[in-house]
């Protein structure tokens, strides 16, 4: 093992706000000179799942955090969960996501993952999630290198800072 | 802040190494700066990353993020962390005299 330091993520989310942290944070990693390898799991696989990637969403059910105050009315009122379950509220909610990622200059989800991947990131899946789903390598985005079993992600990430997510 | 002594000319620089005054800046300090990041040789394709980093801060007072680098340069991710090996984001903007990036993308 090198005295490098290593930051291994872990993306068992497939929603749309939980597919970022490990992007935001491995592409500041990178940047910071630190090797970065990510695994997907369970729903995270649908990060880089090319027929899922450019569709991840938020839904305001259950949310507690998604205020009203995202749409510019003040204070703390929630969106109703009766509200939310309404036809077109995910997507209402999702679009209003990526425009303020938008508005940041943050890449969508398909870009970021490239540049992760352009800098030097490992991207690997999750093999029992990918039996479970029915899922191939050919599913996948490019950049992912392997379906590794959980006993090879432990192997690879010896030494590694490990974020689960 | 202490004063520092690069390619013959005392300059600030923060508890971090990066320098506090793009002005004191220098082709020479710049030259002298990546060497001790490990690039033996700044080429016409490190200049241009280091140019735009120059202007964007003269610009906006900030160091540009790794990816305002690519989008403005046009140079890909790929070329820029081959440049700039082992973490570019510091790297570019101690060469180019300016502070830490802010911003996380």
């Amino acid at each position: 093992m090198s005295d490098e330091r290593h930051m291994a993520f872990i993306c068992s989310k497939g929603t749309l706000d939980m597919a970022l942290p490990a992007l935001v944070m491995g592409w500041a990693a990178l940047g910071n000179g630190i090797d970065v390898t990510i695994f997907f799991t369970f729903w995270g696989l649908d990060i880089i799942n090319k027929h899922r990637v450019d569709h991840l969403e938020i839904a305001p059910v259950a949310n507690t955090s998604m205020k009203m105050s995202m749409m510019g009315v003040p204070g703390n009122l929630g969106i109703p969960n009766i509200v939310g379950v309404l036809p077109g509220m995910t997507a209402f909610a999702t679009k209003l996501m990526k425009d303020k990622m938008k508005a940041l200059e943050v890449p969508p989800v398909r870009e970021y993952l490239q540049m992760l991947v352009d800098a030097g990131a490992k991207l690997y899946a999750c093999k029992m999630s990918v039996d479970m789903m029915g899922l191939t390598k050919d599913d996948f985005v490019e950049g992912v290198i392997d379906i590794v079993t959980a006993g090879d992600f432990i192997d690879m990430t010896e030494g590694a800072q490990i974020i689960f997510i | 802040m202490v004063a520092k002594t690069i390619a013959g000319k005392t300059v600030e620089v923060n508890e971090e190494g990066f320098m506090t005054n793009p002005n004191e800046w220098t082709e020479e300090i710049a030259a002298e700066i990546a060497r001790e990041e490990g690039i033996p040789e700044l080429t016409a394709d490190h200049w241009k990353i280091i140019n735009f980093c120059r202007q964007s801060a003269g610009a906006s007072g900030k160091a540009p993020t790794l990816r305002q680098i690519t989008v403005g340069t046009g140079v890909s991710t790929k070329e820029l962390f081959t440049l700039f090996p082992k973490g570019p984001a510091k790297k570019v903007a101690r060469i180019a005299g300016l502070g830490k990036p802010e911003g996380c993308v």
